[in-house]
């Protein structure tokens, strides 16, 4: 479903804040694959996801949809094969635009947009449905201001946006971050609800590793722009936060070792 | 003062002719929030156009509809400027806008203005007859709201709104956010080069100075309707309303002053007051209550620990 081909990415080249964000990333995904991203600040896991959204463009390699290759497509004709939550409620919808003109924007991702209704009446009835499984009493706002929801209805409304037109790619980063603990399980939740329910493929980044090794079926783990880890199957289910924190310091202390090599 | 309710019709006239232009900035300013200063230009080609190609006998309608036109381009050459060059809202807007100069010149064929008299050419609006003038403007901004109202409810229209609100968000649902900034530009720069045109036949001549500032009108009127109407009307179409209302009033207003007896040489000045005050306005407001919320807090702060 998706294919990532020796992808690099520095930022700045060539001045003194040149960060090498991307060192050669491999990674194949299949479908109905929902693998979790683990890894420390500056590991490079949202440029990944930004460079497979198009948000950038990549310095070599290859990203490939569904068959198709997308490196050199921009971020809106990528949108077409791709749903996005955000780590920032506030990114994923239009503030100043009623949540039933939001959820028509993204029904329609990937189409053409002429002058047709922006929202039919049929949708309107469609979405109060959906609104309504989501159980936070949204069914009946639908002509309300996005901008007037929390951070947690926005986010909620947000998933529903990215999975209501079924994507090739779901891209999730660090969806649940910016939200306090028990609505941040509530849009976690829905998520795996929403997944499992059309068997979207998934990539989610996360920085808990308790939801890492408990959702989905696979997990990579990155460090310093590389893929340093990736478990799938019985192998992930056994997995505790031990094994991760070892692996994490075995990456480190290679590090140092690396270092101490050079300087001697 | 009698005289003042005298000119007040001319001056509702003229305040809604500015409305229109006003509902033009409001699509750049607020649904796209882009800081449009092509519109000095345009409201210039507007008239331009307009008083050459009635001067020249066609059709005061088609002549109109060529002034659209032209304003569109303007728009489109400052949509370019900023999307493929890369160049920063405002300084697109001033760049077309200089050009425009020349442009108009070129257009009025090398002179600095030109005349549309009422008594050689049948026009649509005119200051020597006010009350057909009112009527012919009011028609044209139910008109122009009515189709505004409906445009932004159309699967284009709203893309246009996702761009200005949240680019981010816009491209994530697969909208091509220059491709809408372009088509607001033109759409605005439209709106304004009819005002423009409007405005050359009300006065009776284009002259290629005669935007100069207009922008500055345009934000004036776009503010003070929503200062004026702004909790009353929150509908679409009646925030489109309340601006072209914002325009009846800033020209009533400018009307008064002259009365009063300000210098129209100190006009522009007095223009430019008023608008930083109105736009100074939300800012100070926030401010204030965001000082008053401290004090209470700080004061009950002290109660509980004096308890």
């Amino acid at each position: 479903m998706l294919e990532v081909k020796g992808v690099h990415k520095t930022f700045n080249p060539g001045t003194i804040n040149e960060k090498k964000a991307l060192r050669g990333i491999d990674l194949v995904l299949n479908e109905g694959d929902f693998v979790t991203v683990i890894g420390g600040n500056g590991a490079g896991k949202s440029t990944l996801l930004n460079m497979i959204a198009g948000v950038y463009p990549v310095d070599c390699g290859n990203i490939i949809i569904d068959g198709k290759d997308v490196t050199k497509f921009p971020e809106y004709k990528r949108a077409a094969f791709l749903g996005r939550v955000f780590q920032d409620p506030m990114t994923g919808t239009a503030a100043d635009m009623q949540i039933d003109e939001n959820l028509a924007i993204a029904s329609r991702r990937g189409k053409f947009r002429g002058l047709g209704i922006g929202v039919k009446r049929k949708e309107k009835a469609k979405y109060r449905e959906i609104l309504a499984s989501l159980g936070l009493g949204l069914e009946d706002r639908l002509t309300s201001k996005v901008g007037l929801l929390s951070g947690g209805q926005r986010q909620a409304i947000t998933l529903l946006m990215a999975t209501l037109k079924k994507p090739k790619l779901l891209l999730l980063d660090e969806h649940t971050a910016a939200l306090d603990p028990k609505t941040a399980k509530k849009v976690l939740d829905l998520t795996q609800d929403i997944v499992a329910k059309d068997n979207i493929t998934t990539l989610m980044i996360t920085h808990n590793m308790k939801d890492a090794i408990r959702v989905g079926n696979r997990l990579i783990m990155m460090n310093d722009g590389k893929i340093i880890y990736d478990v799938s199957g019985e192998e992930k289910k056994k997995l505790t936060t031990a094994d991760l924190l070892k692996k994490f310091s075995e990456t480190n202390g290679e590090e140092f070792a690396n270092d101490r090599m050079i300087l001697n | 003062m009698l005289a003042f309710f005298n000119s007040l019709p001319g001056a509702v006239a003229q305040g809604i002719i500015w409305g229109i232009m006003a509902i033009g900035v409001f699509i750049t300013f607020r649904l796209l929030d882009f800081a449009d200063l092509t519109v000095d230009g345009t409201f210039g080609v507007g008239g331009a156009v307009l008083a050459v190609c009635v001067a020249s006998g066609m059709n005061v309608g088609l002549a109109m509809l060529i002034s659209f036109a032209a304003g569109c381009l303007a728009g489109l050459a400052t949509g370019i400027f900023h999307t493929c060059f890369g160049i920063p809202a405002i300084l697109s807007g001033i760049l077309t806008q200089l050009a425009l100069y020349s442009v108009n010149l070129r257009i009025m064929g090398g002179k600095a203005n030109t005349a549309v008299s009422a008594k050689n050419h049948s026009l649509l609006i005119t200051l020597s007859n006010i009350p057909q003038s009112l009527i012919v403007g009011a028609v044209f901004v139910v008109v122009l709201i009515a189709v505004l109202y409906w445009f932004f409810g159309t699967e284009l229209g709203h893309s246009i709104r996702a761009t200005g609100c949240n680019s981010n968000m816009a491209r994530a649902n697969g909208i091509n956010t220059n491709f809408n900034t372009i088509i607001a530009l033109v759409l605005s720069n439209g709106i304004v080069g009819v005002s423009g045109g409007l405005y050359a036949q009300y006065t009776g001549f284009a002259d290629v100075n005669m935007g100069r500032g207009a922008i500055v009108i345009g934000l004036a009127a776009v503010i003070i309707g929503e200062v004026v109407f702004g909790k009353l009307l929150k509908n679409f179409a009646l925030r489109l309303l309340a601006v072209s209302f914002g325009g009846v009033i800033y020209y009533i207003v400018i009307t008064f002053v002259l009365r009063l007896g300000l210098n129209s040489n100190d006009l522009k000045l007095f223009t430019a007051l008023v608008v930083a005050l109105f736009l100074g306005v939300p800012f100070w407001k926030g401010k204030i209550t965001q000082k008053k919320l401290g004090r209470k807090n700080s004061e009950s702060v002290e109660v509980t620990t004096d308890a």
